[in-house]
């Protein structure tokens, strides 16, 4: 550090003691070099680079409300007598994890609410992961260099669904037992190795006697432990490329343009987290998830019609709920069914997404890095397989619920199911095609306002008698946020030209932007202070 | 003196018709007094003449008043019953109930069946579908207890159970509850939405079923449901799962919204459409934020 090498002290000042401390702090790690880089780094601002952050602080809503749950619930196959405050299942046999949820939501305080809350957040979690990987798909951030990033985030996905899928699971309720048994039958289903693993998962025939406990690790430490360390790679990774924008005035290659992370990032992004955490809360307060009470305890002589899972497992109960009834049986072996829909097609669908950068790469012959993305429309084959993967994805999903659907608007569920397998054919090369030419064709029109100006609306005639349409040229594009390119690589300090003073970010900006930044590696400019990392710089 | 005779043979062909064990009648119980009388008569000559005259007393004290009047008010029923059967259902179901090819006979399905399929608006079809839906009734509950007593009188079965909020109130809710998700739910799901069956079929929402309804369902078998007997489910465990229908229709969600009952499907909905869509809006307004 360079303290060392300017022993005279730079403060005219008395250090208060709060400097003393980060002065000490970082006399011993050298910590204020590392923190004034980033948070000087440049995040640039459109409002679907923030997609991925509704997954990040859902993840920490999980987080935090699954702590509180896992102080109450008891992950135990054990067979008990309830006696709670939930009349209708009094004196009714059932497992220790369902009386302990049951407690949880009827005889603990806010248990309910954390319940709701961490089970809403599950459904967010996913539902963002899912958007945010369509903005990175449709805008092609995926290239050269993030495909490593690419391929974290389809293991962020598939875990997801792992994840949810065993928290839905846990409670040993009517449904949980229901998806369960499903589970049981798909690793059945597998060659070879289906009976053994199946064994060897529930330890003896489904449903055995302590394969909650099993569950339980999974869900609470090892998958988040692995998504934890996944989301850690993801935004490293991300933090170290920089990252991506769409072209526009200012912008090139070789940069960054927008705010910095401190202040302007952090506080839109800390107040994102309380918006994100504000929207959960609502849904868990308001409406009602999973409503373990009515489903009963699992007992496999029951089942509910209308057992579905929840929404991101609803793809594959879509396909098993249109594929026929086809199994094949030959040289000693069964291979049934359901392991084309649950087993074989989400192998196919997560191999292409997750090979998805390398095709394209190989496919268009594009080995370029890139850091500016493209415009839905400017890559019209891969928006249009996109909407091609995303209708036959629909249709799979809509099928989850095809009995629900049937019944809400009273359409027959055979001609559901055949709507279903018909669409599932028919609908993606429509969605291929049409997507195509709109592409094709918004293309064309750009070129147009570009080459020949914007309709007036004005028709002139001229002396020979010629009716000619007035254009006027196209503006020059306009940014509407302060122009302020930023090499990539990290900014020089002391930008700030003592414009606080306006505005509640700026002072903040200017009142604590010293304290992490005043040892600076080089001497902050005269006049500019000793600030710099208040408010965007303007160069 | 005829009226009298046509009722006593009615009730003695519904007992003989079915052997209701539980749903007794308040007839019955006249006509085993009667039947002790012409024990007593059988016995010696005092006896019989006290018997005699004691009958007699008894007869003009007790019967001529009240039983005149029962009977006559449950004939003018059968009576109208008739009337409002040929009218309305004489069409489908024959001018006799025997049936025709357009709809069954009613002989011996009873009076539960009768105030189930009218009183929930299913009888009269409004048109022939896979399934009949539940729909406003078209008779008074007046009219469809007429109707019920003329059904009830050509060949017995099950009556209408008559349940009271003492009998709701007293039952095992519990035990209704192991019974409903054992037996009901597998078609009317877990919180009794109803669900789709095939073509077109479909296991109807209990949300306004009434507890009498739930019970005659059970003891008649409508459409596609199975018929549920007393040898299978008793009376008692019958009242029960009515009382575990009502706690699912009148039990408030104690999470909030309870978003149709339907568990994940509806969950899914939600927290995408609002969920998401609440948060990507927060993103826009973040993003459109650029000159903080």
């Amino acid at each position: 550090m360079t303290t060392a090498s300017a022993p005279t002290p730079k403060f005219q000042k008395r250090p208060t003691p709060a400097r003393a401390v980060n002065r000490a702090i970082d006399e011993r790690f050298g910590t204020q070099s590392a923190i004034r880089r980033n948070f000087n780094k440049v995040f640039p601002d459109h409002w679907s680079f923030l997609i991925g952050e509704i997954a990040l602080y859902s993840f920490v809503v999980l987080l935090l409300t699954g702590i509180y749950l896992t102080l109450f619930f008891d992950p135990s196959n054990v067979e008990v007598i309830y006696n709670g405050s939930y009349v209708p299942l009094k004196g009714v046999e059932m497992s220790r994890a369902y009386a302990s949820t049951l407690d949880i939501s009827f005889d603990t305080r806010a248990g309910l609410v954390f319940r709701q809350i961490h089970h809403w957040a599950a459904l967010v979690f996913v539902a963002s992961i899912i958007a945010h990987m369509m903005r990175v798909f449709f805008t092609g951030a995926y290239r050269k260099p993030r495909e490593v990033n690419w391929l974290i985030g389809i293991g962020l996905l598939a875990l997801g669904l792992v994840e949810g899928f065993a928290g839905y699971s846990l409670p040993d309720d009517l449904l949980s037992g229901t998806g369960l048994r499903i589970a049981a039958s798909i690793a059945q289903s597998i060659p070879v190795i289906g009976t053994w693993t199946s064994f060897l998962v529930f330890n003896g025939e489904f449903p055995g006697e302590n394969f909650i406990p099993r569950l339980y690790v999974v869900h609470i430490l090892l998958v988040p432990g692995i998504l934890l360390a996944l989301i850690g790679a993801h935004m490293g990774i991300l933090w170290h490329q920089k990252h991506t924008d769409f072209p526009g005035p200012g912008k090139t290659e070789h940069n960054v343009v927008g705010h910095r992370v401190f202040p302007v990032f952090a506080v839109k992004s800390g107040g994102f987290f309380m918006l994100t955490f504000a929207v959960l809360a609502l849904l868990g307060g308001l409406a009602q998830i999973n409503p373990i009470w009515t489903f009963g305890p699992y007992d496999p002589a029951k089942v509910s019609s209308a057992s579905q899972p929840d929404w991101y497992i609803g793809f594959l109960d879509g396909s098993t709920r249109l594929m026929p009834p086809w199994e094949f049986r030959g040289l000693g072996h069964t291979i049934p069914a359901v392991l084309w829909p649950t087993a074989v097609l989400p192998g196919i669908l997560f191999t292409l997404a997750a090979l998805w950068p390398f095709l394209e790469a190989k496919f268009t012959g594009d080995k370029e890095s890139h850091n500016l993305l493209q415009r839905p429309r400017e890559a019209p084959t891969r928006t249009a397989i996109g909407a091609m993967s995303l209708s036959f994805y629909l249709v799979l999903w809509i099928s989850g619920g095809n009995d629900i659907i049937a019944h809400t608007f009273s359409i027959s569920l055979n001609t559901m199911t055949w709507a279903g397998r018909i669409g599932l054919i028919v609908v993606p090369p429509i969605a291929y095609v049409i997507t195509k030419k709109l592409c094709i064709s918004l293309n064309e029109r750009d070129h147009e306002i570009d080459h020949h100006g914007i309709e007036t609306g004005i028709i002139r005639q001229l002396a020979n008698g010629e009716f000619v349409e007035d254009h006027r040229p196209k503006p020059p594009p306009v940014s509407d946020y302060p122009q302020v390119p930023t090499d990539r690589i990290p900014v020089a300090i002391g930008a700030g030209e003592g414009e606080h003073g306006k505005g509640l970010v700026r002072r903040a900006g200017a009142a604590v932007g010293g304290f992490f930044t005043e040892e600076s590696e080089k001497p902050a400019a005269p006049g500019t202070g000793s600030h710099g990392g208040g408010g965007q710089t303007k160069h | 003196m005829t009226t009298s005779k046509a009722s006593e043979s009615a009730a003695s062909s519904s007992a003989g018709a079915t052997g209701r064990p539980r749903l007794v009648s308040a007839r019955f119980g006249r006509r085993s007094r009667s039947a002790s009388a012409r024990r007593r008569r059988r016995s010696s000559s005092i006896v019989l003449l006290f018997g005699l005259l004691a009958t007699g007393v008894l007869w003009t004290v007790l019967a001529p008043g009240g039983n005149a009047a029962d009977t006559a008010s449950a004939n003018e029923a059968v009576r109208q019953g008739k009337l409002l059967y040929s009218q309305g259902c004489a069409t489908c179901h024959g001018l006799n109930a025997q049936g025709s090819t357009e709809g069954p006979s009613l002989i011996g399905v009873g009076a539960a069946a009768v105030d189930f399929q009218v009183s929930t608006g299913r009888m009269p079809l409004a048109a022939p579908a896979a399934q009949a839906d539940r729909k406003d009734p078209l008779y008074s509950q007046t009219q469809i207890d007429q109707l019920a007593a003329y059904i009830q009188s050509l060949g017995g079965g099950p009556e209408k159970p008559n349940l009271t909020d003492e009998d709701l109130n007293d039952a095992d809710l519990a035990e209704g509850g192991e019974l409903f998700l054992t037996n009901c739910a597998q078609c009317h799901q877990a919180a009794g939405a109803g669900a789709p069956l095939t073509y077109g079929k479909f296991a109807p929402s209990l949300s306004q079923a009434t507890p009498d309804q739930v019970v005659e369902a059970m003891r008649t078998g409508p459409e596609s449901m199975p018929v549920f007997g007393s040898g299978q489910i008793t009376d008692e465990e019958a009242v029960a799962v009515a009382a575990y229908v009502r706690h699912l229709q009148d039990t408030p969600a104690p999470g909030g919204s309870s978003l149709g009952k339907y568990g994940p499907v509806p969950e899914g909905l939600v927290a995408i459409v609002i969920g998401l869509g609440a948060l990507l809006g927060v993103c826009l307004w973040i993003g459109a934020r650029q000159k903080l």
